[in-house]
């Protein structure tokens, strides 16, 4: 195994003189699952989009080690060439899956585009991955030609997912993937992100308020308060023993039943 | 001609900003150039976009002929070819292969144009990607970066649902290898037609105001699935005037009881094969 797969350097980024993230720094290797935990507000999807280059950061450097170039720092790309590097190279999925998906288009269609995106350019192989993802994620293959408005939450989110993996990414950003879900359909999803990430050897980058939800996937934590980084360590470490007040507040706040 | 007007109606500075555009269209073949479209004497949807850029490109020496569905005497084309001679007072045309300009809606003529000849369609819709992405900002981003494979979503759905492309006209286009491009309602049987050829296609599309250009000899590729090639649609019947069995066929009722009869939309080819074999048929 080589360097890491991300590097995140000084990274500063305000809203109208209002800082969202200050001097956030990180690193993530290659198959690493980080969950980024902290109350709203505190920055925590500001740096994901800052990394999907859907923000740009006012400082710092964003290094991601590319198929196609090596270590390649995003924030100095423009949007062509960022796309031409990083390919596929990088995921997002969105913590509303309509967000992420193409309602009105059929859910083949949906795992499809990527693919089209990529060149591939045989509709029959597309058509066999689709199936073949959607079997992956438990949704019936025999619903490829449905319209995802007509699936349940639970399933448009695993859709998502399967939209987003389809590719075969390097790391995949997650914003409270599990967020709007009720309890059962959150557990299968887990499981589901958890067994995905094991066979793929996916990097993720997970935001959440839900500590138990960290716990369950992450190999790695990092709380997040107004913007900064105040606790990182290996998940089971920074939650059975907190050492900053806000992780040891945010830790005890947590309902227990 | 009629007194009181400029040569072909627009005034010399309106002209020139439309050549300007029909220039840079030329050049980057099927980008879609903005251009101050202006109020024409015929309704949004008539033509406008063509009869700008036909209006901006016509000489005294110029043919004109004006077709609308393939069909030289429909309302549509007749207007407009009046038009034109009364307000520039130059030689109008039927005949495909003595117009030196040809003004079309919805078809590319049968008879192989030839270099120097100079075809204009009315474009309603200029933007291939409006179905897919409704602002035009981002379509316009997805056209500078060559973000196209989300159009081959629309081929994907017709497969899954029906088997094959059933789209069947405005089939969309790469121009170049590089733009995608609408081009125009025409028919999927007359795409190949655009393909590398010897004459020069202007595209005007006048409610949305963009100009787009296929120079001649200029590679024009229908978006299609490698197990999936793009097809033109057949008739199992030939044309009941002319007997072409190659030309784009029109279907009509031609009584109260539902007879129905097949004849090529394109007139002037139909006449010209009838003048030719004697009356076949």
């Amino acid at each position: 195994m080589s360097g890491p797969l991300l590097e995140i350097d000084g990274l500063c980024k305000a809203y109208n003189g209002r800082p969202a993230l200050i001097d956030v720094a990180l690193d993530l290797w290659p198959g690493e699952v980080l969950a980024i935990v902290g109350e709203s507000g505190s920055g925590k999807t500001t740096l994901l989009r800052c990394i999907d280059g859907q923000v740009a950061p006012e400082r710092g450097a964003i290094r991601f080690d590319t198929r196609a170039q090596g270590m390649v720092d995003l924030t100095l790309l423009n949007e062509a060439r960022r796309r031409r590097l990083l390919g596929n190279d990088l995921g997002y999925v969105h913590q509303n899956p309509r967000d992420g998906l193409r309602l009105e288009l059929s859910a083949g269609a949906n795992i499809g585009e990527p693919l089209l995106q990529a060149g591939h350019r045989h509709y029959g192989r597309i058509r066999a991955t689709a199936e073949s993802w959607l079997a992956k994620v438990e949704i019936d293959p025999g619903r490829i030609d449905d319209l995802p408005k007509h699936f349940s939450g639970g399933m448009q989110q695993r859709l998502q997912i399967a939209r987003n993996l389809v590719t075969n990414p390097r790391l995949v950003l997650m914003d409270e993937p599990t967020g709007g879900l009720d309890v059962s359909v959150q557990a299968k999803l887990l499981d589901l992100l958890r067994r995905l990430a094991a066979d793929l050897d996916l990097a993720i980058i997970l935001v959440t308020h839900d500590l138990g939800v960290a716990r369950l996937l992450a190999d790695r934590l990092m709380v997040m308060q107004a913007g900064r980084i105040v606790e990182s360590g290996l998940t089971d470490q920074v939650l059975d023993d907190p050492h900053q007040p806000y992780t040891q507040l945010l830790v005890s706040s947590v309902l227990q039943l | 001609m009629s007194k009181g007007y400029n040569f072909a109606y627009l005034d010399e500075q309106s002209k020139r900003m439309i050549r300007r555009a029909v220039l840079k269209a030329v050049a980057v073949p099927g980008y879609q150039v903005p251009f101050a479209g202006r109020e024409m004497p015929l309704p949004y949807g008539w033509g406008t976009g063509g009869i700008q850029v036909t209006a901006s490109i016509i000489g005294r020496d110029d043919v004109l002929k004006v077709i609308d569905q393939g069909a030289d005497d429909t309302t549509n084309a007749v207007s407009i070819r009046k038009f034109f001679a009364r307000t520039a007072g130059v030689r109008t045309t039927t005949r495909t292969p003595e117009a030196s300009l040809i003004q079309t809606r919805h078809r590319i003529p049968e008879t192989q144009l030839k270099a120097g000849q100079i075809i204009v369609f009315q474009v309603p819709i200029p933007e291939p990607l409006r179905w897919l992405e409704p602002r035009e900002t981002a379509t316009r981003r997805m056209h500078a970066l060559g973000d196209y494979g989300a159009m081959h979503l629309k081929l994907y759905e017709d497969i899954a649902r029906y088997g094959r492309v059933t789209t069947a006209y405005d089939f969309p286009t790469l121009v170049n290898g590089r733009y995608l491009m609408s081009p125009s309602p025409i028919p999927r049987l007359d795409n190949p037609k655009l393909d590398r050829s010897p004459a020069l296609q202007l595209f005007g599309a006048g409610r949305e105001k963009r100009i787009y250009a296929v120079p001649p000899h200029t590679t024009v590729k229908s978006l299609d699935f490698e197990d999936h090639p793009f097809t033109t649609e057949r008739w199992a019947q030939h044309c009941a005037r002319c007997g072409a069995g190659d030309s784009y066929l029109d279907e009509l009722v031609i009584d109260d009881r539902g007879t129905r009869r097949f004849v090529c939309s394109d007139t002037d080819y139909c006449d010209t094969r009838l003048a030719g074999t004697g009356g076949a048929r």
